[in-house]
């Protein structure tokens, strides 16, 4: 199964409740997908040249402030740390390349999972309401964030198999169904020196996604070729630093529901996820078309 | 004085409830079932075999009325995919939106749904009436066998796609027929039809505004000719 959840708020004075708003939605989506959940909330931007890594450990009492000064020391810069439980984000001004290169090679047992100016992602195992507890879903500020809770069909549950899935700055992606050409896909990509990080599916769809936008597309114009490029089951739930995307296949298999209001725009597997939003009863209520991109900016 | 019987969802179970409407409510002479804060939930009032009217206050999950039979199940909400799902007595009226499937492979009685329902509204519909006041999403009535389905608003793309002996009215803009359907010149008969499931559901409109869609039968037979290409 899986669910998805997705929340952007259209009124500057809402940012401080996007978390409230976005974590019922995933946890109402929690028996879609009980085996691990992730989220991405995207806040204004950290100013150039710096970028947000987030990371994850699978030791939830990982000694954050250590990896911070030995990359501190090593680097020799400066860099701020946020970290709860199993996730860290580090603000720094190294570039992306260098940060992997030292992660890689200091702590290979650490996962990133975004860089980017905006995004700040969270993911791991377990109940999506156990996960959102123990990473204070609700108290998360910004301005848009998409989420995902997992029922694994085609490959392992761990942290780097849940979604969501991100490739490239700033861009990320949720996905419920399944791809059946994910290995041509990925044979495609990596004649482009595109590097996968698991087997999942998903990861294949959302770098060819990214790929397209590398090569000059809009994330529109890449979902349009992706329509005839991914065989298979998906609705996909995407976002940037700037907007959210919402696209569903030619047969529209697995189910989405939209809700707009004057205030927000949200996205659920199903209609419960939805049904304690403020104002709900007066939001445009729809079920998204099969193969027809919605786009909302923040 | 009408017997009355009220559940609350916050507080018991679906299948508390389901439980209680399969076995024990036969022998009570309860003539009317509330259900308060269905809250999007799964498989509500689902397997009746009862003449009973349940209201269910608010949206309801999937599967909700499923297998229906005798009782008359309303919803005062939306409701998730596959609402009465092979209803085969009785009427589920849902007074908001459907999502997918509604009604699949109804066999009898009748589903009204008066807002939108989504793609593939009466699949695999084998004798049930659907009235849908609004509109209807892509491959509704897909390999309907028997059984009627009215759209008073549009259609989305591949109507009625491997339609059988089910009959298709849509009174709004059709986008786009499945393989083997077709529209077909409305004979008297079709105005009776439309008229009297239309008073059903209590959904006004004049019957002559309502295209007729039906099979063309040209899949009924094996073309070895066709090359697979319908």
């Amino acid at each position: 199964m899986c669910g998805i959840a997705g929340m952007l708020v259209k009124r500057p004075e809402l940012h401080e409740s996007l978390g409230e708003f976005v974590t019922p939605i995933l946890e109402g989506m929690g028996s879609r997908g009980p085996d691990s959940a992730g989220l991405a909330v995207f806040t204004a931007p950290v100013p150039e040249p710096k970028r947000r890594y987030c990371l994850y450990a699978a030791n939830p009492v990982f000694d954050w402030q250590a990896l911070l000064s030995d990359f501190t020391k090593r680097r020799q810069c400066d860099g701020e740390i946020q970290a709860t439980a199993s996730h860290a984000a580090i603000t720094s001004g190294v570039p992306a390349d260098q940060f992997r290169s030292w992660l890689t090679q200091a702590h290979p047992d650490v996962h990133l999972l975004s860089v980017g100016r905006s995004i700040n992602m969270f993911k791991d195992e377990g109940q999506p309401g156990e996960i959102a507890r123990r990473y204070g879903f609700s108290e998360l500020r910004g301005t848009h964030a998409v989420g995902h809770t997992r029922m694994a069909t085609e490959s392992a549950v761990s942290p780097a198999h849940a979604h969501p899935f991100t490739a490239g700055e700033d861009f990320c992606l949720v996905h419920n169904g399944s791809l059946s050409n994910p290995y041509s896909v990925r044979r495609e990509l990596e004649k482009h020196g595109i590097a996968f990080e698991t087997d999942n599916d998903t990861e294949a769809g959302c770098r060819f996604l990214e790929w397209r936008m590398s090569e000059g597309d809009t994330l529109e114009q890449a979902i349009e070729k992706s329509f005839s490029k991914l065989d298979g089951f998906f609705t996909f739930l995407m976002a940037t630093a700037d907007k959210m995307v919402l696209v569903r296949d030619a047969f529209a298999c697995k189910p989405a529901v939209a809700a707009e209001s004057d205030d927000y725009v949200a996205v659920s597997s199903e209609f419960r996820g939805l049904a304690h939003l403020p104002e709900i009863g007066q939001a445009d209520v729809f079920e998204p078309e099969p193969e027809r991109v919605y786009s909302w900016n923040v | 004085m009408e017997r009355v019987k009220q559940f609350d969802l916050s507080a018991v179970s679906v299948r508390q409830i389901n439980q209680f409407l399969h076995s024990e409510l036969p022998r009570t002479g309860i003539e009317r079932i509330e259900i308060l804060n269905p809250d999007g939930l799964h498989g509500i009032a689902a397997g009746l075999d009862c003449p009973v009217d349940v209201e269910i206050r608010g949206h309801a999950g999937y599967f909700v009325a499923g297998m229906n039979k005798q009782a008359r199940v309303t919803v005062d909400g939306n409701v998730g995919w596959s609402v009465a799902e092979n209803i085969m007595s009785g009427a589920v009226r849902v007074n908001g939106h459907a999502s997918e499937s509604a009604g699949s492979s109804g066999h009898g009685g009748l589903l009204v749904i008066a807002g939108d329902a989504s793609s593939r509204c009466g699949i695999s519909l084998k004798g049930a009436d659907i009235v849908v006041g609004g509109n209807v999403g892509h491959f509704s009535a897909f390999m309907a066998q028997a059984g009627t389905l009215v759209v008073c608003g549009d259609a989305g793309p591949n109507l009625g796609d491997s339609l059988y002996e089910a009959t298709i009215y849509v009174r709004g803009t059709i986008h786009g027929l499945g393989a083997d359907a077709r529209e077909e010149e409305p004979r008297d008969s079709d105005y009776e039809t439309i008229t009297r499931l239309l008073a059903a559901a209590g959904i006004e409109y004049d019957s002559h505004e309502f295209k007729r869609v039906a099979s063309a039968r040209s899949l009924y037979h094996w073309n070895a000719d066709a090359h697979q290409e319908y």
